[in-house]
């Protein structure tokens, strides 16, 4: 399972969904390799990812792309982060 | 962990209560946090500004916060954050998190050696409490003594 948390910049809301992935990831005992990225960053090495980590704003940027994407809205909830990363993992 | 938030806002990069009118304001103000905390220099808040005219209001993640930064670039001098409080929030454009009374300025030299630093932001932002006392603090012992 590979997964690609995608923001603008690579650096603050990737990382924040990265981390919080790989919490929710834990407490569902699933073993993924979770990897944050810009745009640019995720189009060139994120074909291979499962699914596609991002925020609703950028969805339409990534939608070329052959994973499933799995947009946030609130990147500190747990549960909803749980919600729809189990949605898309079933 | 705590440690880190404390360090990583350093003298001159709170701003509590303040008024902006409108995002491009609130932005700026962070990157005022950033440029007096010595983390980089002007160019790097208009890099803000323009990222987020760019990519749009996502940066708002999470209800009433917005996360305001941009590349890593020679126009960061060291990495380290800002914090504004909003006396009156403000709208971002942002559909679900909207309006926005608390913005974190993120300056970062690279991609990955601010990751611990972003893991504490992660715990204070996620704890609801912390966040209302932070947007009620009037002085900077209030917001400190929350970092640890």
């Amino acid at each position: 399972m590979k997964i690609i948390a995608v923001c603008g910049m690579g650096i603050g809301t990737s990382v924040l969904l990265k981390m919080n992935a790989e919490k929710v990831l834990d407490m569902l005992g699933i073993s993924a390799e979770v990897q944050a990225a810009d745009i640019s960053k995720a189009k060139l090495d994120g074909p291979t990812a499962d699914i596609i980590l991002t925020t609703p704003e950028l969805v339409y940027q990534l939608e070329s792309m052959p994973g499933r994407i799995v947009a946030i809205e609130h990147v500190f909830d747990l549960v909803e982060i749980r919600e729809k990363l189990s949605a898309a993992l079933s | 962990m705590s440690g880190l938030l404390n360090q990583a806002l350093a003298e001159g990069s709170i701003t509590l209560k303040a008024k902006a009118n409108g995002w491009k304001q609130a932005i700026e103000l962070a990157g005022v946090g950033l440029v007096a905390s010595g983390r980089c220099t002007s160019e790097y808040t208009q890099a803000m500004i323009q990222a987020f005219e760019e990519l749009g209001p996502y940066m708002v993640i999470a209800p009433g916060i917005a996360l305001a930064h941009a590349r890593p670039s020679a126009e960061v001098l060291s990495t380290g954050l800002s914090l504004v409080t909003l006396s009156e929030s403000v709208h971002f454009g942002n559909t679900t998190n909207d309006p926005v009374s608390l913005v974190i300025g993120l300056a970062a030299t690279d991609h990955d050696g601010h990751i611990d630093l972003m893991a504490s932001l992660s715990e204070l932002l996620m704890d609801v409490m912390k966040v209302n006392m932070l947007l009620q603090a009037t002085n900077l012992e209030e917001v400190r003594t929350l970092f640890s």
